[in-house]
Formats: C-alpha cells, structure tokens, sequence
C-alpha cells in the first residue's frame, strides 16, 4: 500500500483532535444514526438473511482458498472476451500500467468511478504527475477532489461534510475545475445533485478514457460488476473508448449464480436499499456497445500478505459495504481521518496493518482504535469477526515490543515481586492511603500519563482494606 | 514487468494458503424467492417496489399500450425520442415526440435527445429492479443512460420474483444494465436524493396480457 495518507499521527492523537470538531461529530452523528435505522430495517425484510451472510462467507472462503486457479480461471475468461489482463504487485506498479495505457491513447484526461482500490495506489496522483487529469465523478468522490481534502468513510468519502459546507465547496471550486455551480446554488441535496450533474456532464460526453474499480469479478465468465446509485458509474463505463479497470485479487467469485448472494445482501448492508439504482456488468467488450479496449489491472498490493495470516484473512471477504463503519461507536466519534488510511472504521482497523503492515506508529495503533463491542461483526455481511481479527493484531504488535510494551512487561514483573512479599504490600498500601491528598489526578510518565488521559483514576481509601478487616472481622469482636 | 509479477503473485498466493484447511462446501439454504408464486401479487409488488424507489408505473394492456407511451412522452414534454433497433413499430405509433434512429450518435447527439423508449429482458419484483441485456428493442447502453426520460415496456411475463429467480435468466456475456428506479445518491448526509446523471425520470409501463 502506498503512503497516501504519510505523516499521519497516530489513531489517538488524530482522534482527539477529531473529537473536539463538533461540527464533524454532529456530521458523523447525523449521518450514521440515519443509514444505521434505515439498514436495520432493510436487513429485516429478508427472512433469511443468516443464511445469506453464512453462503457469502462461504463463498468468499472458498474462493481465497483457491485464489490462484479462480484468477487463472477469470484471466482466461476475460481474454477469451476481448479483454486484455495486467498483474500489479504492488501500488507503483500498478500506477505504471495504468499510466502507460492512458498516455497510448494519446489522451491527457480520464474520467473515474468511485474505486478504493486507485484510492488505495494513490493513481490520482501518479497521474498528475505525468500530466494527466483524473475527473472524480461520484458526487462524494468530487466533494473530496474539489475541497482538497481526504475520504473519510468507504461509501461516502464526503460524510464529514454537511450540505452547507458541500453548497460552499462548490460555489467556490467548480469554476476552477469546469462548469462553475449555478448562480445562487442553495444547500437543499436535489439543487447541489443538479450542480454535479450540470458541472460533470460536458467531461462525461468529451470523455475517451474511463477508469473504474469493481465490485465483484465472476471466474467463470470473465464478466465484472460495478454497483453504483448515480449513473457516474454508467457513463464512465459506457462512454468512453478505453477502459481501465483497477481490481483488487479478492474481488473475484468463481460463478455467475454468486452474484446472487452479493447483490442481496450488499445494497442491504451499504445504502440501505432494496437494491441499489444502477448496476452494470459486462465481459470484455461488445461490438458497438461499449469500450472497444478493456484492460483488467489485477492487483496484489499487500493483499497476499493478508491472506498469509490465518486469523487476519477473513478481512479479505469484506465487499466495502460500509456497514461496520455506521455502526462503530468509535467512528461516530473520532471520524475517518483519524484511521490514516482510505478504508476506515472497524474494516480499515484490521485491513490496512495487514496491507501495509505494523511498522509505523499510525498501523501500529489502528489494533486499537476499537472497543471490542461487536457491532460490526454483528452488522458484516459476510460475516468477519472484526474483534478477533483485532485482538490478533494487538497481538502481533505486542510481540514486536516497543517502549510502552517494555515499560509494561517491568510493571508486570514487578508487582509480581510485591505480591509475593505481603509484608512489602502492607507497608506500600499504608504509605498510599495516608498520601492520598497528594496523588496527582493524571499518572506520570510514558504510556501511564496517556492512559491516564481519558480515565479517571482510583479514589485510594482512607484505610487499607486488609486493615479494616483485622479491625472489624466477626469472630475477633465476639 | 507485467509477466513476472503474474508468477510472483501467483507464487505468494500458493504459498499463503500453502497450509490452511479445506474451505467448507458452499451451503444455499437462503431462499429462492421471498414472495408467494402468485402471479398477480409479484406484479403489485414490481408496482410497489419500482414507485418506493420514485419511477413512475403505469398498467395498461396491448391495445392501451401506444396511447399510454405517447401520453408519457407528451406529458414529460419529449419532443424527440430515440427509437433502438428492433423496438416494435406499434408502439410508438401514437407518439407525436420525432422519433430518432439510433443511426450510432455521438454521446452529445444523445445528449439533444429528450427520451428513450425501450423493452427489458426481465424485471425483479422483490427489489423492484429492471434488467436490460441490449437485446431487441433494448439498444445498446448509451441510449438508455444520456437521455432524461427513460420509458420502459415490462410485460407480465417477463416479470420474475426475485435475484435468484434472475440470474440462470441472464446471459452475462451481454453486457447487463440493471435499473431500480431513476438514478440516485445518498452521499449528502446518506439522504437519498434521486435524480443526478442518469435519466432523472424513469416511467415503467407494465402490461397485461400476452403479445
């Protein structure tokens, strides 16, 4: 994974940060608490929604068990239609391969469908900087490419903004970028969909390239599915005369009857639908429908790592619906930004140490950017055990050591050292409680003055408890 | 390079999985369908699930079937419609809206166009889906995406329950549109708003009877 978000703090210090922006906080509240009720009831018009989550589970299990044969298998299938396929190990790579086919056409713009995976590679980027232009085309994707700023959630990178600070953005920004916002452009959500659909369209109907992730990729025929609710979608994949599809290896399912579980459980799980309003699949390419050039980029990207981690592989079934983010207590308060990373929330806390691994301090403290309450397991659509996965992780960072992790391991050892000698004890519990006046309301030093932070400390009573109880024990008063 | 990459992935994936169990068969004990096999109640429920979601029903039968589509067009104020390959002649016989071949138009051509009057290859009563695979009178994707007013003909018997009831149905080397109501967002406030780039109007004509 590449660097998109470098110089990140770490999850605690971003998200203290965060939790002090009450405009974010009551963003976030507003946002989440409506698709949490809304999902809910959705989820509830399905009788057998258990047994959905349990054959996508499956599903996806299957699939990552035997990755190599179902891509060798999709390869096949995609060439077989006209499509021709690209390997990327890695974000560098994968940003080349993209480049090169933009610059053989000639062209120096392309138009793009909300996809975390070019998010993830940072491909906006790469191709700015050999001088080509990605339009965002997703409104919440435009929100983000227009203000300058970062995603914050799966579904809708622009959560964190409301329609007032959106109506701002783009009277300010959309001139620079082409069609300006519309003379006295409100913040009512039709009047700003309208100013996208006006400011998007002229790049839609000029467009030669498109570029797009996927949601889902069939094995068995070659045919990829895109998932959207705009149309952004239909016209990047439609229009143009090339088209780039970034994918990441676990996206694939080996038959075309799969489908079925996927496209009932995740509109469900993401915007709360019965079904969300546009979906698109197609194999390769069809005579005059359509890209006359399909090219599928297959990208590893830290993802076989994952898959090496028997516990941490079961974040590779995830289908980016969002739905443990809306529901995590931890996300309503601190926000996406505060992950360091485009997948976000309770997924982004598992997903993206095992992308980029647990070297610095932000992956490092993702493990615990959670409270362990088990909402977004309950919530997950296929069924991740998003705690386990992250107490395995704590795990492993743990084991790598590090100050905080020293410091406690000789605490440990310590009191270990006083619990075995009652008289030391005795004489350190009375010392305590006769200097409770003085006890500071924060620990000191490293590691305990944090923690310290967000936690009232202990009130110490005025007596020791084992001396009370020589005192007043029953049998010594009878 | 591109090739050596394929290997080494492909080599990191064996590996990765070199050790781990066999995964579980995969079980289907979801359910087929959701609804009872009452045609007459998956019709109402496609009705239902298509306007929840703001597309416009109308019910007619064959011979109503020309006025209904020439008063959608007249009322939306089309004046042009572009007409796909293969659509029945009959029913635009009505339609005072200049019909407009689908001769291969630019996207901008498309763009000048007010309508679009096309078939389907099937609709999904549960979630109030319809699907286009560019068959007959369906034309190819553009012409159901840059005009503002889609007009789709679902007849009775095209209508099917439920996903799982769609797909042995689907051929998925046609490249599939699947449409529930006009395009949408929810991406101010997870609101949902409807009407951004694809058609903001979507009117489904749902037929009775036989052709």
């Amino acid at each position: 994974m590449s660097g998109v978000f470098m110089g990140m703090p770490a999850f605690p210090e971003a998200a203290r940060e965060a939790v002090r922006d009450e405009r974010l906080r009551a963003n976030l509240r507003h946002a989440t608490h409506t698709i949490r009720d809304k999902r809910a009831r959705a989820v509830a018009e399905l009788d057998d929604w258990a047994e959905l989550r349990e054959a996508g589970k499956r599903i996806k299990d299957r699939t990552l068990r035997h990755l190599d044969t179902y891509l060798l298998r999709l390869e096949e299938a995609v060439t077989a239609a006209g499509g021709t396929v690209h390997w990327a190990a890695d974000a560098a790579e994968a940003n080349r391969i993209v480049t090169d086919l933009v610059k053989a056409t000639g062209e120096s713009e392309v138009v793009k469908v909300k996809s975390m995976a070019t998010q993830e590679i940072g491909l906006n980027e790469a191709l700015e900087a050999e001088g080509i232009r990605a339009y965002e085309t997703d409104l919440a994707e435009l929100i983000v490419q227009l203000g300058e700023d970062r995603p914050s959630h799966i579904l809708v990178p622009a959560i964190h903004r409301n329609r007032g600070e959106i109506r701002d953005i783009f009277r300010e920004t959309m001139g620079g970028w082409g069609r300006p916002a519309p003379e006295g452009l409100s913040d009512s959500p039709a009047e700003l969909a309208e100013a996208a659909r006006l400011h998007l369209r002229e790049k839609f109907l000029r467009a030669k390239v498109g570029i797009s992730g996927a949601n889902f990729m069939v094995a068995e025929t070659g045919t990829l599915v895109v998932v959207e609710s705009e149309g952004n979608g239909r016209m990047c994949l439609t229009l143009p005369e090339t088209l780039i599809s970034v994918v990441g290896i676990e996206k694939v399912v080996p038959t075309w009857r799969d489908l079925e579980v996927f496209l009932q459980t995740l509109p469900r799980s993401s915007t709360a639908e019965r079904m969300n309003p546009y979906t698109s699949t197609w194999t390769g390419t069809t005579d005059d429908d359509g890209p006359s050039a399909f090219h599928l980029v297959l990208l590893d990207n830290g993802r076989t790592d994952a898959l090496a981690d028997e516990v941490g592989r079961q974040a590779l079934r995830c289908i980016r619906c969002s739905a443990c983010l809306n529901v995590c207590p931890v996300y309503e308060r601190a926000g996406g930004h505060a992950y360091g990373s485009v997948y976000p929330g309770p997924i982004g806390a598992i997903l993206t140490p095992q992308l980029r691994g647990t070297a610095s301090e932000v992956d490092a403290s993702l493990p615990y950017a959670s409270s362990l309450c088990g909402a977004c397991y309950e919530v997950c659509p296929v069924a991740i055990d998003i705690p386990e996965v992250l107490v395995h992780l704590r795990g492993r960072v743990a084991d790598r050591g590090g100050p905080g992790h020293r410091l406690e391991k000789a605490a440990v050892r310590a009191a270990t050292w006083v619990l075995d000698h009652p008289g030391v004890l005795a004489a350190g519990e009375r010392v305590a409680s006769r200097t409770r006046g003085l006890h500071p309301k924060r620990l000191p030093g490293p590691g305990a003055r944090q923690w310290s932070e967000s936690r009232d400390l202990p009130e110490l009573p005025a007596e020791p408890f084992r001396d009370w109880w020589k005192k007043n024990r029953p049998g010594d008063r009878a | 390079m591109s090739q050596n990459s394929r290997e080494r992935i492909l080599a990191r994936i064996r590996s990765a999985v070199a050790d781990a169990p066999e995964a579980p068969e995969v079980t289907r004990a979801y359910l087929t369908r959701h609804t009872p096999d009452d045609p007459e109640a998956v019709l109402d429920l496609l009705h239902e699930n298509l306007a929840d979601y703001r597309a416009r029903v109308h019910r007619t039968d064959e011979a109503g079937l020309a006025a209904l589509i020439a008063r959608r067009l007249e009322e939306r104020g089309a004046r042009t419609c572009v007409v796909p390959d293969g659509l029945p002649a009959e029913w635009l016989a009505d339609a005072t809206a200049e019909a407009v071949p689908d001769g291969r138009l630019t996207p901008a051509a498309l763009d000048a166009v007010d309508a679009v009057v096309t078939g389907c290859a099937l609709a999904v009563a549960e979630t109030g889906t319809i699907v286009l695979d560019g068959g007959p009178g369906q034309g190819r994707r553009a012409l159901t995406l840059v005009p503002d007013l889609h007009v789709c003909v679902v007849r009775e018997e095209q209508v099917v329950a439920s996903v799982p009831e769609a797909m042995p149905l689907l051929d998925p080397r046609r490249p599939l549109t699947w449409i529930s109501g006009p395009s949408a967002t929810s991406d101010i406030e997870l609101d949902r708003v409807e009407g951004v780039h694809g058609p903001r109007t979507l009117e489904v004509v749902l037929v009775r009877g036989r052709a």
